[in-house]
């Protein structure tokens, strides 16, 4: 045994030093929390001293072995550059800056207020907008937003608030509120994703589905079904928003598989039966724990994502998701590291 | 991230063929398919689409558009028109341009 210790990370970014034994006890153990919560099967002893190798390399950024590469696609496209980093361009312009500069292999237009309901007033905006980047962008260029079906709700939407509600005892009443507003949020969300398909999107990114719970996810599945009948040559996407969908109704079923309580081995697969294309894998990061429990835990959770899926798994690995620490600022080491084991050993497909 | 994650484990797409195979991938194939199908109708090798410099000789003679845009090469929609045809799918966008032209 050595004394010997590495420089990593605390699951929101700060700097720690651990032996390798402290590295591969929270490897196993964030390991052991996919596997208990999640009912996924355990990474093999292979795969564990590969990811203790990984964390313990003392380079400061690793990549994968050539032959591993996979796509990259974005969520929230066009809000990092003019938005975030308040660089003062337009949405095209930051496409063709990921396209020409980044090295991006598709992007994603997005409006600020990155929620279907919100755009639904400029849709027609947005879709001319689609149109005049596709004629400069060469890479694959999606249009996304999130459900976000807290928008339906009073006084923002029409339907009674089921947070409300809950706890006030009136279950019924919650369940219905939730039924309507998916339907609602379903309903707007295929009424814009059809305008950026005609005017060429070449697809479509419901992205952090499930975030208000089970009717959440159940309004992106139904608009994924639609449009993906509607628009043979359109990619559907779908990003999640937890690697547990959260039953906030829980009894709600998309043809006939319950929703509330599913992880990413049955979500990819309820979202296959929806017809999308590529499915978003996300497994939110726990602050409080090691950087190395957390990416062994989101590995695990991909590893058995990417075993049954037919589509591509495409991991969500920006802030606070798939063993990326909470912060902004993602150190490097770290999130070369995400990427390594994400793809090697999770056998994605792309991040 | 988008230049961390490029360089860790990135097709860096129009540099190399990050663009190509993503499309492939977008129609639902798994990454090892997708690779293989763009590797095929470029008539090159699977290892050849995350190497620029391999990339940049593949792209510049098809004039499928390229980060560096030079004099004459095609960006844009007049590359994606050719990206179209040699992989044989449909783009929207292209489709739609070529409706508005009066090429369909």
């Amino acid at each position: 045994m050595s004394d010997k210790k590495y420089l990593t990370r605390m699951g929101d970014g700060e700097i720690t030093y651990m032996t390798k034994d402290e590295i591969r006890e929270d490897v196993l153990a964030g390991m052991d929390d996919a596997v208990t919560k999640g009912k996924s099967e355990p990474m093999s002893q292979n795969d564990v001293d590969y990811m203790v190798e990984i964390l313990t390399d003392e380079n400061k950024i690793v990549g994968v072995e050539p032959g591993y590469e996979g796509v990259t696609v974005f969520d929230a496209g066009t809000l990092k550059v003019p938005v975030r980093s308040g660089v003062p361009v337009d949405r095209s312009t930051d496409i063709l800056i990921h396209e020409r500069v980044l090295m991006s292999d598709a992007m994603e237009l997005c409006h600020p207020d990155y929620s279907w309901k919100a755009i639904k007033n400029i849709a027609p905006e947005e879709a001319m907008m689609m149109e005049q980047c596709q004629m400069n962008t060469i890479i694959p260029l999606f249009y996304g937003a999130m459900p976000n079906m807290g928008l339906y709700t009073k006084p923002d939407g029409p339907y009674d608030n089921w947070s409300e509600l809950l706890p006030q005892g009136k279950i019924k009443e919650a369940m219905e509120a939730q039924e309507l507003a998916a339907d609602a949020c379903a309903e707007d969300m295929i009424y814009i994703a059809s305008m950026q398909a005609e005017a060429g999107a070449d697809g479509i990114q419901f992205d952090t589905a499930g975030a208000a719970g089970d009717g959440d996810y159940l309004a992106a599945l139904k608009a994924a079904k639609v449009l993906s009948e509607k628009y043979p040559d359109l990619c559907i996407t779908m990003g999640m928003a937890n690697e547990f969908t959260l039953g906030m109704h829980g009894r709600l079923k998309f043809e006939g598989q319950k929703l509330a309580g599913t992880y990413p081995a049955k979500q990819v697969k309820i979202c296959e039966s929806a017809g999308v294309h590529s499915y978003g894998c996300v497994v939110n990061t726990n602050s409080s724990r090691s950087f190395a429990w957390n990416l062994a835990r989101a590995t695990t959770y991909v590893q058995q994502a990417t075993k049954v899926a037919d589509i591509p798994v495409l991991v969500d690995a920006g802030m606070g998701v798939g063993g990326v620490p909470l912060t902004n600022v993602c150190p490097v080491d770290a999130s070369s590291r995400v990427a390594k084991c994400l793809m090697e050993i999770g056998k994605a497909d792309g991040l | 991230m988008a230049a961390t994650y490029e360089m860790a484990m990135g097709l860096q797409g129009t540099r190399a063929a990050g663009d190509l195979v993503a499309r492939m991938v977008f129609k639902g194939m798994k990454i090892a398919d997708a690779k293989a199908y763009v590797a095929g109708k470029l008539n090159c090798a699977v290892e050849d689409l995350a190497d620029c410099y391999a990339m940049k000789e593949i792209r510049e003679s098809l004039d499928i558009g390229h980060m560096i845009i030079t004099p004459h090469a095609s960006y844009g929609m007049a590359a994606k028109m050719k990206i179209a045809e040699i992989l044989d799918i449909k783009i929207p966008s292209v489709e739609n341009f070529k409706k508005q032209i009066g090429m369909k």
